[in-house]
């Protein structure tokens, strides 16, 4: 049976990740390794496949420098775990959970298996909570709510990372006053990005408040395999065992997923499209279900995976995948950003799935549902009507149809740009998406009802919506 | 469970959720069986020269070669009977309220708590008395499940003979025999008010019937323009973020059937929830109960394992049967079948299997078909008319629907409602694309509607026409703008505009509009079809398109869908008059 701390001499096969251990025995499935090279380096591992007398092991550490002869594997006995406490906030690991900043590991009650355990439907409470961002692209159009799984879907250059720290920096809930903790974990991305991370949670003052796990470009790239569940695992330590609301951003999910494939093909699987696993569908899930609240706790999980989609290609494998999973997606609009728009939030395909029942009488004003679907519905006709015009010129267009035009530029420019820093309250959001409205002629508004122009757009004179337009503008 | 004759083997491998074992010369294909020393759930796939195949339905983290693997000696079965409805269950009907009571929130392996609660008692009321001769399928006894549902307590399809005792009405709980009865081989059987059935064969039944029912889901898209019968099947194939579960919570809160089964496959936790929390809240428009009372929940999430996904759709089909059996009308809502096939891919691929279409297993179409034919229309053993309809909601990669599962599924239904992205951007919901979908079902339910409004079939025709037209229109207009357009044609364009908007759309958090009835839905398209014809014969006439937009009481028409309650006809009536005043008075000024 069971023998922790029997070495093991000799592999019959190192393929990529891959190490192949024949004459083993009493080994469990998803058990964790430790590989000591040749050299005496120390790798860790875990068990993919196991028979009576065989096993795959996928090394975290990478490969190189193992030899078949003189390589000596130990099976430790349980799975992967990382170690929780409240004191690793303010703290840098690696992706397997150990310090990276030079200090020694805080002291820690407990070592978890980092792939936690499903949580019961029935025990869910459903997330209503809505969380001001303080960025009107998002508060007004695509709610993030509490203990939601919200993606930013984003391309090479463009600011999704921005976009990410001024979330962490500006979150807060209306009418509780709640301090978010943050666990960061970021796989195979640059050294600068993480730096660019340090740098704005120092700036804002919440260091001591975040938790990092760092997988870089120069890491094993089989780390990445580990490091967001490492980050989750703390999280919900956080959230579940503490009573912590905990804000995790996660990025880069692409080079997860490349890391996955990776290990994948090593393996000689079958692969389905693009050489993906078929199984990358629920080993995504396997991260992004990890968000929620309980319905007996007090803390919650909110998820905000960044991945930069390849070639902006958002029917690609990995947003796809995505999106079936998370409950909605950010998503950023190269063209909008060329044009110098930040945050380019692109006003069609992002969603929020959450937001109809964390927005609204009660949560954030009674109008809002409507505003956001009518906001939805004339923005996508400036879009019907931006390709007439570039086929018949502006000058053809309707009169009804310049004011979209108008419409939809007064939107992009004033309602969805913003500063890096500015931080819009709902009601502040609310108005200025109003006068947006008002620049529509009220027949076209059907989806407000009667009350709502009444109170909102009938009470706004063009004459002032000119004035705060130009004043903006100055 | 165990006994002197159990049979155990040893196993041999495990990789992910397939696990072998040696020694199991005894095991039967689709047998349970119990692993480890957690003793995980899984089922036999595979058998070959005495080593075992066994699919885990449980996390297998920790399981090593070695350990026993005992059989159970029954195939994965299904437990029938009183207190299914408003339960909760995961993919092999594990009740996951009585879990979190004893796990706490988080899902722990190896757990058994039995589908039903034993102990709970049932008012029991004897149907037949000692003498009677009892045949498969019958009921020897009824219960109150819920307010609404009677439950019949069915005599198990194998079984037959004469009634030797049965107990007078009273309360009893799930382990009292109620009815014991004498086998044509002089057998003697007990009956409790529970019976197993095994989830992958279907329940017999008498007779399959035809379609002629629609089953009316209160969304006019699907009411007016592609209708599914009771019995039918039906697919709703979208990409992410078009609306599938919106649209299937919708189909789950409003259909006409009795019975609901929402499995919630390979999908997300908080929509479970969401679920769990809101049906309670909400009201049967019939029976005026609380909707959670007819619904039954099946939630394999998305971080369940992966092997249970694969049966959960066959175990909520056939709690389904098992209610049709009684005589009712049963929807069951899968969300979303891909997951399920992807879940057989993975399968497939562990078992090294050679792949068809982008790495699905050949037998996915046959299993498909499988799982679709369970639907229908049928005359059930004891001679009632029950039916289950199918409805599930399909998730292609990329939103193309040319992928293997959407093509094979689009053989084996009759009704295709296709999301449309566009739609879904312009937050036009349900996003049910007007071009794209189909319904086989309408000639068979265009007599069920004639007797609701005699014209429902000519008035359908002509704004389906309507869309139609529009849509050529549209691809000139897009070339040299609409205002160059005769206004006859510009009316189409606001026609449909207004079918778009006023008649197709239909906000589910309105509370007026979340749900249509078939009277209202045929109201709004008479209305909608008068007003073509006279607005066309009035610019025939010389009237120029503003006029007609800015009829006085043309914004209540646009609104009608939210303003105007469900049976509130005579405010119909009354929008109908004041409309065709507004255009008799712009007739009487064109013939002046």
């Amino acid at each position: 049976m069971k023998m922790p701390g029997l070495v093991y001499r000799g592999v019959r096969n190192i393929d990529g990740p891959l190490v192949f251990l024949d004459g083993i025995d009493g080994v469990a499935y998803d058990e964790l390794v430790n590989i000591v090279a040749p050299n005496g380096e120390q790798r860790l591992g875990k068990v993919l496949d196991v028979t009576s007398h065989a096993a795959v092991v996928q090394v975290f550490g990478g490969t190189d420098g193992l030899s078949p002869a003189d390589t000596r594997a130990r099976f430790l006995g349980h799975p992967l775990e990382v170690p929780v406490s409240r004191d690793m906030l303010g703290r840098v690991f690696d992706g397997l959970g150990r310090p990276k900043d030079g200090l020694p590991l805080p002291l820690c009650k407990e070592r978890r298996d980092i792939n936690g355990l499903p949580i019961n439907p029935y025990a869910r409470e459903y997330p209503r909570d809505f969380i001001q961002t303080g960025i009107s692209a998002i508060d007004v159009m695509n709610t993030l709510v509490r203990g939601q799984k919200l993606p930013i879907f984003s391309g090479n250059g463009l600011p999704h990372n921005r976009i990410a720290a001024q979330i962490a920096r500006q979150a807060k809930l209306l009418n509780e006053k709640v301090d978010f903790a943050i666990v960061f974990a970021a796989m195979g991305v640059k050294n600068d990005v993480a730096r660019f991370f340090i740098d704005s949670f120092e700036k804002s003052g919440t260091l001591h408040k975040v938790a990092m796990f760092l997988s870089l470009a120069d890491d094993p790239s089989v780390e990445r395999m580990i490091t967001p569940r490492s980050a989750l695992t703390l999280a919900e330590y956080l959230a579940y065992d503490e009573g912590m609301h905990v804000l995790v951003i996660i990025t880069d999910m692409a080079n997860y997923c490349e890391a996955l494939r990776e290990i994948a093909t090593a393996r000689g699987e079958i692969p389905s499209r693009k050489g993906y696993p078929g199984y990358l569908y629920s080993d995504l899930a396997s991260m992004y279900e990890r968000a929620g609240r309980l319905a007996n706790g007090t803390g919650s999980v909110t998820q905000i995976p960044i991945l930069t989609m390849p070639n902006d290609d958002i029917s690609h494998p990995i947003p796809d995948l995505t999106g079936y999973i998370t409950e909605g997606q950010i998503v950023l609009e190269r063209d909008m950003s060329q044009r110098g728009i930040y945050p380019p939030v692109a006003g069609l395909p992002s969603l929020s799935r959450l937001m109809k029942d964390g927005i609204g009488k009660g949560r954030t004003r009674e109008d809002h549902p409507h505003v956001a679907s009518q906001l939805f519905a004339a923005y996508s006709r400036v879009k019907d009507i931006r390709s007439l015009a570039s086929v018949i010129g502006e000058e053809e267009l309707s009169p009804t149809d310049k004011l979209y035009m108008q419409f939809g530029k007064a939107f992009e420019e004033k309602f969805l740009a913003q500063g890096e820093f500015e931080d819009r309250t709902i009601e502040q959001s609310l108005a200025l998406a109003w006068e947006m409205l008002h620049i529509l002629p009220r027949s076209e508004l059907l989806r407000v009802s009667e009350e709502e122009l009444q109170q909102h757009y009938d009470t706004l004179t063009d004459a002032s919506v000119v004035e705060k337009i130009t004043q903006d503008a100055q | 469970m165990q006994n002197a004759t159990e049979h155990t083997g040893i196993i041999t491998r495990v990789n992910g959720p397939i696990v072998e074992a040696r020694g199991m010369e005894y095991a039967g294909m689709q047998e349970v069986v119990e692993v480890g020393e957690l003793r995980l759930m899984g089922e036999i796939i595979k058998v070959r020269n005495g080593v075992a195949t066994i699919q885990v339905y449980e996390n297998t983290t920790g399981l090593r070669p070695g350990e026993a693997v005992h059989c159970t000696g029954r195939p994965l079965s299904v437990l029938l009977g009183p207190g299914l409805l408003g339960t909760i269950y995961d993919g092999i009907q594990r009740p996951l309220q009585r879990i979190a009571e004893v796990d706490g929130p988080l899902l722990l392996r190896g757990e058994k708590v039995p589908p039903i609660d034993f102990t709970k008692s049932w008012h029991f009321k004897p149907l037949c008395k000692p003498g009677d001769s009892l045949a498969p399928g019958h009921p020897f006894g009824e219960v109150q499940e819920t307010q609404s549902i009677l439950h019949s307590i069915l005599c198990p399809p194998k079984v037959s003979g004469t009634i030797q005792t049965i107990v007078p009405e009273g309360d009893y709980d799930g382990n009292t025999t109620v009815c014991t009865i004498r086998q044509e081989d002089g057998t003697l059987q007990d009956l409790t008010m529970y019976q197993w059935w095994p989830v992958r064969v279907p329940r017999p039944v008498q007779e399959r019937e035809p379609l002629l029912e629609p089953l009316l889901t209160g969304l006019r898209v699907v009411d007016a323009f592609f209708p599914i019968a009771k019995g039918g099947a039906s697919a709703i194939p979208g990409g992410f973020g078009t609306g599938k579960t919106m649209t299937q919570q919708a189909l789950a809160k409003w259909c006409d059937a009795q019975i609901i089964v929402y499995i919630g496959c390979g999908e997300r936790g908080n929509e479970m929830t969401e679920v769990l929390r809101e049906f309670p809240q909400l009201k049967d428009p019939r029976t005026g109960r609380s909707l959670m009372e007819r619904t039954i929940l099946i939630a394999n999430t998305s971080n369940m394992p992966v092997a249970a996904r694969e049966v959960s759709i066959y175990t909520g089909i056939t709690l389904a049967e098992y209610y049709r059996d009684m005589g009712y009308d049963v929807a069951i809502m899968a969300d979303s079948t891909s997951r399920w096939a992807e879940a057989l891919r993975e399968l497939s691929g562990r078992l090294e299997e050679m792949p068809a279409d982008e790495g699905f297993p050949a037998y996915l179409p046959a299993k498909l078909a499988g799982f679709y034919e369970r639907a229908g229309k049928v005359t059930n053993l004891r001679g009632t008319i029950g039916t289950v309809s199918v409805i599930g909601a399909v998730s292609p990669p990329g939103g193309d629907f040319s992928e293997p599962v959407t093509q094979h599924t689009s053989r084996f239904i009759r009704c295709f409602w296709a999301l449309d992205r566009d739609l879904a951007n312009a937050r036009h919901y349900p996003a049910i694309s007007w071009l794209n979908s189909y319904s086989e079902y309408l000639v068979e339910v265009a007599q069920w509607w004639k007797s609701k409004d005699h014209e429902w079939k000519t008035n359908r025709g002509e704004l389906m026409e309507l869309l139609q037209k529009e849509t050529s229109l549209q691809q000139i207009a897009k070339l040299v703008g609409p205002d160059a357009l005769p206004d006859s044609q510009r009316l189409v364009l606001l026609i449909a505009d207004f079918i778009k908007n006023a008649f197709l759309q239909q906000n589910s958090f309105d509370e007026v509009d979340m749900y249509c009835s078939p009277e209202k839905t045929t109201w709004m398209m008479r209305l909608l079809v008068k007003f073509n014809h006279r607005a066309q014969a009035l610019i025939q006439k010389g009237a120029s398109l503003g006029e007609i937009n800015s009829l006085e009481h043309l914004p209540r028409l646009l609104r009608m869908k939210s303003e105007i309650p469900n049976h509130d006809t005579a405010k119909m009536a009354e929008l109908e008059q004041a409309i065709s005043s507004d255009l008799d008075a712009l007739e009487r000024r064109l013939n002046s």
